[in-house]
């Protein structure tokens, strides 16, 4: 597997190809479109995160010390970006999400591209990420940014 | 007169988003306001800044004398027999809470009714649930039919003799259809229960006469009537405001106070407590002047123009709620949901384009669940939107569309 950063810089590669907004926003509905199908079993309210005007489910389980991410959104650029972020953090270790800064995000002007409304559930489904890796660090390792 | 004539009031109408030119459909959330609104604030902020009422210089008396102005103007745009029935509040919302404080406090009890319809904005909701559950009485609904049209003859059933208040839109901000509120009032007042019409999206498109209509409480924003936000106005029967208790202590609402006892002002004074919103009331003037001008024959036809299109054409391609049945009229508020392609998306892409519209539960969840959508698109439009803009939306509309599904 690739490192945390190397998958970032994967990412912000693909975005790069992009000048136009709409290409962007074509190519984050094309990784909606082909998100991996989430149970729908696991669409329960205590999976559903709050600040999007479209409904967002993350769900999320240890293997051998890596979290392993899944969710789904009832709109499509919304999961776009449900895509991008599991593509990055899906498989690392509690230590290194925390650690992380998610700078990324607004690397490939996600952030200041979409509304503000938006902007929120993207904060939101961020959080909800950090909280899964605080959840799982040992306690000293813990690493707030 | 032309659209042009009007567009060329509006400052803010001709910027650009994203490099585009900027069509603005989200009039029903709050409007765009007139340079002679603007100006208003202005000269009474660089001007004729006091407070009003109590001192005696000149400043103050210049500021009073535009506050009350502008009471009298709006007693003359909703022709309310008596100025003192014109109240001055922050907008709709503080409108409705102030009157199921003030109304419920002084009426209702336990076991009481009041009713709404599941057509209401929250703000027409939530401030009649806190009422009830205060008082331990019931919250009624007057229900809409499969296609979003009220059911007011059944009214005359949900009445009983425990209903203390009624209170229902004159056009939802969802559907945009005028509801039949001589209707209703006469219905109400034929069971001797009073009748509060939540003008919010009704003044800006249909206007009010509250004398004509015999409501009993009428209340509506400025900023959705090209006015300055943080105004709004509750009209009020002289005979039920005089017995209403107060809903906010302080300044300007008391007649005598002692520690042994306070007596309160008569209305309106009793219920404007505090320093009112002086600077920015006065732009109710200016924006009363504006929708007179509205009444030109030439803007109505072309706005009906535009509406007939819009309604035509989203009518083949999304499905939209809110459609008018006979005789009905239709406000250019047009709410829409489209298959599979979720609201929010839509509204993205479509302000990308250049287009604001607005998207989800447009603060009337009840009647989203009533539809079973989690959310719709809704384009809102004024009198200085042009047939270009609305031709551009359908067109951008399509291309979001064919993006998403």
């Amino acid at each position: 597997m690739n490192s945390l950063e190397e998958a970032k810089q994967a990412v912000i590669d693909d975005f790069s190809m992009y000048d136009e907004w709409l290409d962007k926003y074509e190519y984050l509905i094309d990784l909606g479109k082909n998100l991996e199908a989430y149970p729908e079993d696991k669409k329960t309210d205590d999976r559903l995160i709050k600040g999007c005007q479209s409904r967002v489910w993350l769900d999320w389980t240890v293997k051998e010390g890596r979290i392993f991410f899944q969710a789904d959104s009832d709109a499509i650029i919304t999961k776009g970006i449900i895509s991008l972020l599991t593509s990055v953090y899906s498989g690392r270790t509690p230590e290194e999400i925390a650690g992380d800064d998610f700078s990324f995000i607004s690397q490939i002007g996600l952030k200041e591209n979409l509304s503000p409304t938006r902007a929120n559930g993207l904060v939101s489904m961020i959080e909800t990420i950090k909280e899964a890796a605080r959840q799982n660090c040992p306690k000293s390792e813990i690493v707030d940014k | 007169m032309n659209v042009q004539e009007i567009r060329s009031m509006f400052p803010s109408l001709a910027q650009s988003v994203y490099g585009r030119p900027l069509v603005y459909f989200d009039n029903a959330a709050t409007s765009q306001r007139p340079e002679s609104v603007v100006s208003k604030w202005d000269s009474l902020v660089h001007g004729s800044n006091a407070n009003i009422h109590r001192a005696v210089h000149k400043l103050a008396a210049d500021a009073t004398e535009e506050y009350e102005s502008t009471r009298d103007a709006v007693k003359r745009f909703i022709n309310a027999s008596d100025r003192r029935e014109v109240v001055f509040t922050s907008g709709t919302t503080e409108g409705i809470n102030l009157v199921a404080f003030s109304f419920g406090e002084a009426f209702v009890h336990e076991g009481d009714e009041i009713i709404v319809s599941e057509e209401e904005h929250h703000s027409n909701i939530v401030p009649w649930q806190m009422l009830c559950q205060r008082k331990g009485a019931l919250l009624k609904v007057l229900h809409v039919d499969d296609e979003g049209h009220l059911e007011t003859e059944r009214l005359r059933t949900l009445i009983t003799d425990r209903t203390k208040l009624v209170s229902v839109a004159q056009i939802s901000n969802v559907l945009g259809i005028e509801n039949p509120v001589k209707e209703i009032v006469n219905i109400c007042h034929s069971r001797g229960c009073p009748v509060l019409i939540d003008g919010a999206q009704g003044i800006v498109h249909s206007g009010i006469d509250v004398q004509d209509t015999d409501c009993d409480f009428y209340v509506f924003s400025g900023h959705k009537l090209y006015a300055a936000t943080g105004t709004g106005v509750l009209y009020g029967k002289a005979s039920w405001l005089e017995r209403m208790v107060p809903y906010k202590g302080g300044g300007e609402m008391i007649d005598h106070v002692s520690f042994s006892g306070t007596t309160y002002a008569p209305i309106p004074g009793k219920f404007e407590a505090g320093t009112q919103n002086i600077n920015a009331i006065p732009t109710l003037k200016p924006a009363i002047e504006f929708v007179n001008l509205l009444k030109d024959s030439e803007l109505i036809q072309n706005q009906k123009t535009i509406c007939d299109y819009l309604s035509y054409e989203l009518g083949k391609r999304v499905h939209l709620y809110g459609v008018p049945r006979g005789t009905q009229h239709k406000v250019p508020v047009f709410s829409f949901t489209a298959g599979a392609a979720h609201h929010e998306d839509i509204a993205l892409l479509l302000d990308k384009m250049g287009i604001a519209v607005r998207s989800g539960q447009m603060c009337a969840e009840p009647l989203m669940d009533r539809f079973g959508v989690t959310g719709m698109v809704r384009a809102s439009l004024a009198p200085y939107n042009t047939m270009e803009e609305a031709e551009l939306f359908v067109k951008s509309l399509d291309k979001a569309i064919s993006m998403l599904l």
